[in-house]
């Protein structure tokens, strides 16, 4: 019987072999909960594996899920070891010139601050972010002194160990982290920066946008998007 | 794995520990300790195939040939090895895919660069993209053997290049006095008795091999570090059954007594493989040998 199926696959698959792509693979860092994160059996979880599953069923996709370090996550989607990226990552001009974005999925939210105290100077103090992120070209644009990190975590790290006198990120990513440490504390002040989050796709890749465009916005008509950003708090809604 | 650790929140010391240390992402970071040794263990022998061929290059008197050994070396081992594996990998894959787009799609019309986007027709994508995830895996890990076995062959052809130097000229006359011709004093006379000189260099570059293997992560390889540093990581209660704190101290602390571990017996195996070699050689150590056994 599974001979069969198999027998039938391959079938299939020779007949649409002219076809763009039978599996979509999902580029995602797999550190920035609660966007997305390693869960404890070690597989893909968080807010965009649930969005990500749920477009990939909409557009009747295969996907497969697939971690990278942030830092060349860009680089590796441009020359195909996978097919999306679905990390978080705000739309921003300088990245859509070397990537195109679908929609956004969430809107442009404030980035927040966490440090020991309250009355800490993030103006001319020394606030740290994670590498190439918008956080990070906020800070080097404003007058504090920038230390960048390769991951998240570094730089909550980096605040502790009095490294840095506060991170900025995203606020979903430093909710839960100041609601459970004591001695974190995250600041009133908020920063408008960026876009919102959207799928990174490679340029030549018209067709693969245009069905996760769709997918997306079929999700924002019927408010299962509204309800899934809800559930993992990491955005304000449409 | 334990049918106790149903519910983690209810338990506490050594039982949440177990229970804990079994998680899939535990099991995945145990796993990735037999990548690395299995990375060594093909590396090595892969390097000095390299390294092999490189040092009898650089030696032909065939002299485009003994150009191409030196190049090798003498460029390989100019440039920085996180260089060497950011920059080569990726061109390295995107050559196969490109020989393979040639061959398989001769009829495609688009360039293969489109802007940024590097684009082979779907039947030359290395693996192709409906292939399941390890052999993804697979193909990183091999890649990751080649630019490894490369950068550190580079090495072992200056060191077995010096090494084949270092053999006893008279050793090779006596060879060609027997009437050998070249090839058969090469690998007669002079390929056993290299040994012990290059084994020196050789131990040092297994030990700067073992160091090195971290940098898998950068090729895309969850290796131990990868999953250290995932595991240590600070872990918020709404996202896993075990919250804990900043823990990457005690994960590096282990891979830390695992690479002195691995390092401490390497010299162990080196000791008794060196002495194997000095036995009967006309080094200062086979000479000590022999006044010790008279």
């Amino acid at each position: 019987m599974n001979k069969l199926i198999l027998t039938t696959a391959v079938l299939a698959l020779a007949a649409g072999g002219a076809m763009a792509q039978d599996v979509v693979r999902m580029g995602t860092e797999g550190a920035y909960p609660p966007w997305n994160f390693i869960d404890d059996n070690g597989d893909v979880a968080g807010f965009e594996r649930e969005l990500g599953d749920e477009l990939c069923a909409r557009a009747e996709l295969n996907c497969e899920w697939v971690t990278n370090e942030w830092d060349s996550i860009i680089p590796n989607l441009v020359s195909g070891n996978y097919d999306t990226i679905i990390a978080g990552m705000s739309i921003t001009a300088e990245r859509d010139e070397v990537i195109d974005f679908t929609q956004e999925y969430t809107p442009p939210d404030p980035s927040c601050y966490v440090a020991l105290s309250d009355d800490v100077d993030v103006d001319g103090g020394i606030v740290t972010a994670q590498t190439s992120t918008i956080q990070a070209a906020f800070v080097a644009e404003a007058g504090a002194t920038l230390v960048e990190f390769a991951t998240p975590e570094e730089t909550i790290a980096a605040v502790r160990s009095g490294e840095a006198d506060a991170v900025l990120a995203d606020c979903s990513y430093l909710q839960p982290i100041a609601d459970e440490e004591a001695d974190l504390v995250m600041l009133e002040r908020n920063e408008q920066i960026g876009g919102g989050v959207g799928m990174g796709l490679r340029e030549s890749d018209a067709d693969l946008k245009a069905k996760f465009d769709a997918a997306i916005s079929s999700m924002k008509d019927d408010g299962s998007l509204n309800a899934l950003i809800e559930k993992w708090e990491v955005a304000s809604t449409f | 794995m334990f049918s106790t650790c149903a519910d983690p929140s209810t338990l506490d010391g050594l039982s949440w520990l177990a229970c804990y240390l079994t998680t899939g992402k535990h099991m995945a970071f145990y796993l990735s300790f037999g990548t690395v040794l299995l990375l060594l263990a093909v590396t090595a022998p892969a390097a000095l195939l390299f390294g092999f061929g490189g040092a009898a290059a650089a030696r032909s008197r065939f002299a485009p040939l003994s150009w191409l050994g030196k190049a090798y070396t003498s460029i390989v081992r100019g440039v920085p090895d996180i260089a060497f594996f950011l920059f080569f990998v990726i061109a390295l894959d995107q050559a196969f895919e490109y020989v393979r787009h040639r061959v398989k799609c001769p009829d495609w019309s688009e360039p293969v660069r489109q802007g940024n986007d590097f684009v082979v027709c779907t039947a030359a994508k290395l693996p192709l993209s409906t292939s399941p995830q390890w052999v993804h895996e697979t193909y990183g890990f091999l890649l990751a053997v080649l630019t490894f076995a490369i950068v550190f062959g580079a090495f072992a052809a200056n060191v077995l290049y010096g090494a084949m130097k270092a053999v006893p000229r008279a050793q090779m006359e006596t060879a060609e006095a027997y009437g050998m011709t070249h090839r058969q004093a090469f690998w007669r006379i002079l390929v056993p008795q290299m040994w012990v000189y290059a084994l020196p260099g050789l131990g040092n570059l297994w030990m700067i091999l073992i160091k090195a293997t971290p940098l898998l992560f950068l090729l895309g390889v969850e290796d131990i570090v990868y999953w250290a540093r995932e595991l240590g990581g600070t872990k918020a209660a709404r996202f896993t059954a075990y919250p804990h704190g900043d823990w990457r101290l005690y994960y590096f602390g282990a891979l830390l007594v695992f690479y002195l571990f691995l390092t401490w017996v390497s010299e162990k195996v080196l000791a008794r493989v060196m002495a194997r070699l000095s036995h009967g050689q006309a080094t200062a150590a086979g000479e000590a040998m022999r006044k010790a056994g008279a």
